[in-house]
C-alpha cells in the first residue's frame, strides 16, 4: 500500500478536478460526483472548462466541496484527476501542495511523479475496464464511471446515493444502472484495498442543501420564458446561448402541447442567422407574443440593426446574450463579461437599451420573467446578460417560487373595446405623460392601425424628415430610458456604509467578491459592496458611489466595460474608480480580488 | 414635410364588396414615387385585388424592407397595420408576425434589391418555411433612392441610363423560387392590370408562400435604350405560356372554358385559379418543366409571365409547427405559464 503524505485537514472544503479527453462520458461521472455530494447535504460549486469541439481536445470539470456554502472558485485544486495523458504535465503542476493525483497506472507514467509535494495514486482504470465488460466504446465509458468510484472511497461518498442517481437516470435503461454500479464497485473496492481511506479531505454529510436544486442559467432562463408566457422562440444556435433553447424547447414539449389536441402552444424558429433571429422576435413581438432569441456576444454583433429599428420603433424584445470571450469568435467555450457596452448602445444612431444582469440561476428565472414585463412596458429590447459561467455550470439555487396570481404585464396595449371609447389613437402620442406611448396590435381594428418605420416618424405615426416633430420624438425616448431606472431591478448593497472604500460588481464576479470581502473583513478589511442589478443605473447607484471614496469596479473583461458605463452614465468622479480586471475566460476566483485590493492599498490608493 | 394624406371621400354611387365596402377604403397615404412608376400601378392592383376579394383592411398585415417599392405598403389598405422593416429582413419580420398570428393575411412588399441582394439569404428561407403569405417583388432592376446603380436581377449586358453595361449575370427570383421549392410561384408585368389582379387574389388565397415577381418599370433610372426592364422592352419581350383567372368560393363560375384548354385549381379555401394555355406544352403543375420553359424563354430574352407553377400539396409553416387553429398571441396566460405546483415538480428533478 502506497503511503499517504500528510495533507491539510479538509472535510468538506476541497477542490477536485477531473482533466478528461472531450466526448469520453466523463460528464456523465463527474456530474454524478457532483449531485452525490450535493444529496449528501454538503453544498457544492461545478464548473466546466470545455473545448470548443466535439471529441478529442482536454476537457476539464473542477468540483469544489464547500461546507461553507461559497458560490465561487477556490483557487486551488486540492485532488486531481489525471486522465488525459496529453495534458498530465500542466495537471500536476495545478495542483496544490498537499494535493493528492489520481491516475490510470494501467501505463507507466513516470512524468507524473515529478513532484514530491503531493501523493500521487494509481488505480490500473483501463485494465480493470478490460477484465470486466466488453466493447470498445464500454471500456472507454466505464473507465470513467469507475474513477467516480474511486473518489467515493476516497472521499468518502455515498455509494447508495450514487445508486440512487443513476437509477434515476437511466429509468428507461435500468440495465446502464447495473453497469455503472459494477464499475463504480470496481474503484471503490480497489481504493479500499489498496489506499488508506478517506483521504484528510472528504465529505461528512451535513443538511445545508435543503431548500436547494442543481441547475446551470440557461435552464432557469429557459424556465422563466415558459413561465413568462412566452410562445416564440427565434435563434440561431451559438455556443453557449445554445442549452438556453434547447432548454425551452424541453419545457415545452412537456407543458405547451395541448393534452387534447396535441398542438403545440409555442413556436421555435430556428432562423438561418441572427439577423433573421431578432428579426422574427420583432415581427412576432409587434404581433403581440411574448418572444425571445438567446445568443451571445457574435450574435449580438449582427442584431445591431435590427436593435435600432426595436429601440425608435418602440417594439418589445427579449435577448438572452450568454457572453463569451471575445472578440470575433474569440473562445466560444470560455466565460466573459464583455458585451456590457455592445448591448448598452447596440446599433446606429442614439441608442440606449435597458440591461438585466442576472448573478446566477435563480436570478436567472426571475430577470427572464421580468424581461418580459419590462420589454412590453416600455416597448423596447430588453437584455439579460448572463455569461457561459451562469449559464452553462450547474449552481446550488435556492426553490425558486411561482405566484399564481401572477398576472404579466402586458404593458399599454389599446384592445378593440378600448379603441373603441377613445378618440383618434396616434401611436407615438404621449398622452399620459410617462414617454410610453400607447400600442396597439395588428388585427384590432382599422382604428387601431398605424405604419410602424424606423425611418423618421412624428408622434402620431406619419413619416416625417421635419426637424422638430423628428426631435420630440426622440427627446421622448429618452424620457422613456431614464424612467426605466426606476423599472430595472436595484442594485444589491451590503456594508454598514461606514467604510470609504467599497467594492462594486455585477453578475457572475458575486460569489468571488463575496468571499474575497469575507477574507478581507477576516483580515479586519471592511469594504462596502454593491452588485448592479440592472441598467440604465438608478438613483441607489449613484449615492452609493457618491458616499465612497475609493471604488473598486470588479468585472470580467480588459477593458473594464462597466467601469467606462458607470462612468458614462452617472455623475460618479471616475478618479475615485479602480479597476479589478478578470479576463482569463475561466470563472474568477476570491484571490485576485483580494490581492487586488491589498496592493492598492498598500500603495496608499485607498484609506 | 409630414407624409401626405389623401381625403376620403367617398360618393355614394361608388360599387360596394361583399363587406359593404368602397375600393376607396382599401387606399392607402399618396405615393411619393416619381409619376409614372411602375410600382404605383402595383399598388393599384392590391387595392383592386383586396377590395374585390372583400378583406376587411384588419384582417391584412402590410410587411416591407427599404427601397422604392417597400415605400409602398403605406400606399395601399391604411386600415391594414404595417410595417416597414429594415433592408432585407422583411420575412423575417413576416415568420415572427406570422407565428404569433396565423389568421392575417401577410402582404410582403419587396424590390429587386431587397430581396435580390441584401435579402437573398431571406427569401430563400422564406420560401424553405412555406410561410403563409403573399411576397411581391416589385423588380425593375436598379436602384432608384440611390440614383440608378444596377441591382442583381438586371441582365447581363444591359445598359444603364449613364451607358454603361451591367457586368453581371442576374438573379432571377422565379427561378430561385422554382428551385428552392416555392408553392406559388408567378410572374407579371406593372403594366398588365388584367394579368396581375387575379394573380395577387391567388396568391392571397394560396395556403404557404405565394412569390409574385412583377417587372415593374423605374420611369427615372431604368426606361431607356439599353435597359431589358423598361416599359417598351417589357411590353416586346413578354410572353405567357397561360393566362390566370381566379374564381373566388363564393361566386358561380360564370366563364366557361373549352375543355382542354382550361385547368382549375382549387385553392384551400375553396376559390379556383383557373388557368388558360395559351402554350400547349406548359404545365404549371410541373416544376422540373417550369424551370427548364422559364430557362429557354430567358435564353430568347423573353419574360415569362403567369401563373408559372402551382403546388398546393406542400404543409406550410403553421401545419409543420402543429401550432392551434387559436393564434399564439390570443392563448390565455394560463395556457402558458404552468403554476407553482408545477415548479415544484419540475425542481425535483434537478436534486
Amino acid at each position: 500500500m502506497p503511503e499517504l503524505k500528510q495533507s491539510p485537514p479538509g472535510v468538506n472544503d476541497f477542490v477536485v478536478k477531473f482533466a478528461n479527453v472531450n466526448g469520453t462520458g466523463s460528464a456523465s461521472a463527474n456530474s454524478l460526483i457532483m449531485k452525490t455530494v450535493f444529496r449528501m447535504g454538503v453544498p457544492v460549486v461545478g464548473k466546466n472548462f470545455f473545448p470548443s469541439n466535439i471529441q478529442g481536445l482536454p476537457t476539464w470539470y473542477e468540483i469544489r466541496v464547500t461546507g461553507e456554502g461559497w458560490i465561487a472558485r477556490s483557487g486551488r485544486v486540492d485532488v486531481m484527476v489525471a486522465m488525459n495523458a496529453e495534458t498530465y504535465a500542466r495537471d500536476i503542476a495545478e495542483l496544490s501542495p498537499g494535493g493528492y493525483l489520481i491516475f490510470d497506472s494501467t501505463w507507466p507514467r513516470t512524468a507524473l511523479l515529478s513532484r514530491d509535494d503531493v501523493t500521487v495514486l494509481g488505480v490500473p482504470l483501463a485494465q480493470l475496464c478490460t477484465e470486466n465488460f466488453d466493447g470498445a466504446r464500454a471500456r472507454v465509458l466505464m473507465r470513467n464511471i469507475m474513477y467516480a468510484g474511486v473518489l467515493a472511497a476516497l472521499l468518502d461518498l455515498d455509494l447508495e446515493v450514487m445508486r440512487a442517481l443513476l437509477t434515476e437516470s437511466y429509468a428507461r435503461k435500468p440495465a446502464l444502472v447495473d453497469a455503472n454500479m459494477k464499475a463504480i464497485g470496481l474503484g471503490y473496492d480497489y481504493a479500499r484495498r489498496q489506499f488508506q481511506c478517506p483521504l484528510p479531505m472528504h465529505v461528512a454529510p451535513l443538511d445545508r442543501t435543503q431548500g436547494h436544486f442543481v441547475m446551470d442559467g440557461n435552464t432557469a432562463a429557459a424556465l422563466g420564458c415558459l413561465y413568462a408566457g412566452a410562445t416564440v422562440g427565434a435563434w440561431y444556435p451559438i455556443t453557449p446561448s445554445t442549452s438556453l433553447m434547447d432548454a425551452f424547447r424541453g419545457f415545452c414539449g412537456r407543458f405547451r402541447v395541448d393534452p387534447e389536441t396535441g398542438r403545440h402552444n409555442y413556436m421555435i424558429i430556428q432562423a438561418e442567422d441572427e439577423l433573421a433571429a431578432i428579426g422574427a422576435v420583432i415581427g412576432a413581438s409587434w404581433n403581440g407574443a411574448r418572444a425571445f432569441t438567446p445568443t451571445s456576444g457574435p450574435g449580438i454583433s449582427l442584431m445591431n440593426e435590427f436593435l435600432g429599428l426595436a429601440y425608435y420603433a418602440e417594439v418589445p424584445a427579449v435577448i438572452f446574450d450568454v457572453q463569451r470571450v471575445g472578440p470575433s469568435t474569440g473562445m466560444p467555450t470560455r466565460t466573459q463579461q464583455c458585451d456590457l457596452l455592445s448591448c448598452a448602445y447596440a446599433s446606429h444612431g442614439d441608442t440606449r437599451h435597458v440591461l438585466l444582469f442576472p448573478a446566477n440561476p435563480e436570478e436567472c428565472f426571475y430577470m427572464a420573467v421580468q424581461a418580459f414585463d419590462l420589454a412590453e412596458r416600455l416597448q423596447t429590447p430588453v437584455f439579460v446578460l448572463l455569461d457561459l459561467d451562469i449559464g452553462m455550470n450547474d449552481w446550488m439555487v435556492p426553490d425558486l417560487k411561482w405566484d399564481d396570481g401572477f398576472e404579466p404585464d402586458r404593458g399599454k396595449v389599446l384592445t378593440e373595446e378600448m379603441l373603441e371609447k377613445t378618440g383618434r389613437f396616434h401611436r407615438y402620442l404621449d398622452v399620459d405623460g410617462d414617454a410610453i406611448p400607447w400600442r396597439t396590435i395588428p388585427g384590432v381594428g382599422e382604428k387601431g392601425a398605424y405604419f410602424t418605420r424606423g425611418s423618421g416618424h412624428n408622434q402620431y405615426g406619419a413619416y416625417t424628415e421635419d426637424s422638430a416633430e423628428y426631435q420630440q420624438v426622440v427627446d421622448r425616448l429618452l424620457r422613456k430610458f431614464r424612467n426605466a431606472a426606476k423599472m430595472v431591478p436595484s442594485a444589491v448593497i451590503e456594508g454598514d456604509g461606514r467604510s470609504s472604500t467599497a467594492v462594486v460588481s455585477l453578475g457572475s464576479c458575486d460569489g468571488a467578491v463575496r468571499e474575497a470581502l469575507a477574507v478581507l473583513g477576516s483580515r479586519g478589511l471592511r469594504l462596502d459592496y454593491m452588485r448592479v442589478r440592472g441598467f440604465p443605473f438608478g438613483e441607489d447607484v449613484e449615492d452609493f458611489l457618491a458616499s465612497h471614496e475609493t471604488i473598486f469596479i470588479v468585472e470580467q473583461n480588459r477593458d473594464a466595460q462597466l467601469r467606462s458605463l458607470l462612468t458614462l452614465e452617472t455623475a460618479v468622479d471616475k478618479r475615485k474608480l479602480r479597476s479589478i480586471l478578470h479576463y482569463s475566460g475561466f470563472p474568477m476566483s476570491s484571490d485576485c480580488i483580494v490581492d487586488a485590493v491589498h496592493s492598492a492599498l498598500a500603495r496608499g490608493e485607498a484609506a | 414635410m409630414s407624409g401626405m394624406t389623401k381625403p376620403k371621400i367617398e360618393h355614394p354611387s361608388l360599387p360596394r364588396n361583399a363587406v359593404g365596402l368602397t375600393r376607396r377604403t382599401y387606399e392607402g397615404g399618396m405615393s411619393t414615387l416619381c409619376a409614372g412608376c411602375g410600382h404605383d400601378s402595383v399598388t393599384a392592383a392590391i387595392v383592386q385585388a383586396c377590395f374585390e376579394l372583400s378583406l376587411p383592411p384588419h384582417s391584412v398585415a402590410k410587411l416591407s424592407g427599404i427601397g422604392c417599392s417597400s415605400k409602398t405598403t403605406a400606399y395601399f389598405v391604411s386600415g391594414a397595420h404595417g410595417f416597414n422593416g429594415v433592408h432585407g429582413r422583411m420575412p423575417a419580420i413576416a415568420a415572427g408576425a406570422s407565428a404569433a398570428n396565423r389568421r392575417l393575411k401577410y402582404i410582403g412588399v419587396s424590390g429587386d434589391g431587397d430581396s435580390l441582394s441584401i435579402g437573398l439569404g431571406q427569401l430563400g428561407h422564406a420560401i424553405r418555411r412555406n410561410m403563409d403569405m403573399l411576397y411581391m417583388l416589385e423588380n425593375n432592376g436598379v436602384y432608384g433612392l440611390t440614383k440608378g446603380q444596377f441591382s442583381a436581377s438586371a441582365d447581363f449586358g444591359s445598359r444603364s441610363k449613364k451607358g454603361e453595361p451591367n457586368l453581371h449575370e442576374p438573379i432571377d427570383p422565379v427561378l430561385l423560387a422554382l428551385a428552392l421549392g416555392a408553392t406559388f410561384v408567378a410572374r407579371s408585368f406593372s403594366g398588365d392590370k388584367e394579368q396581375l389582379v387575379p394573380l395577387i387574389k391567388a396568391g392571397l388565397s394560396h395556403r404557404g408562400f405565394a412569390l409574385l415577381d412583377v417587372l415593374s418599370p423605374c420611369v427615372t433610372f431604368n426606361d431607356h435604350e439599353g435597359s431589358t426592364k423598361s416599359y417598351a422592352y417589357v411590353r416586346e419581350h413578354q410572353q405567357t405560356p397561360i393566362a390566370t383567372d381566379f374564381v373566388e368560393a363564393r361566386r358561380e363560375i360564370t366563364v366557361s372554358y373549352a375543355e382542354g384548354e382550361s385547368l382549375p385549381v382549387e385553392l384551400h379555401d375553396g376559390s379556383r385559379v383557373v388557368l388558360r394555355k395559351l402554350d400547349r406544352d406548359y404545365d404549371p403543375s410541373d416544376r422540373a418543366k417550369a424551370l427548364a420553359y422559364v430557362q429557354e424563354r430567358a435564353l430568347r430574352n423573353e419574360h415569362v409571365t403567369g401563373l408559372i407553377y402551382l403546388g398546393e400539396g406542400r404543409t406550410n409553416f403553421h401545419e409543420r409547427h402543429q401550432t392551434p387553429e387559436e393564434p399564439l398571441n390570443s392563448l390565455p396566460f394560463s395556457k402558458l405559464s404552468p403554476g407553482s405546483e408545477t415548479l415544484g415538480q419540475i425542481l425535483r428533478r434537478y436534486r
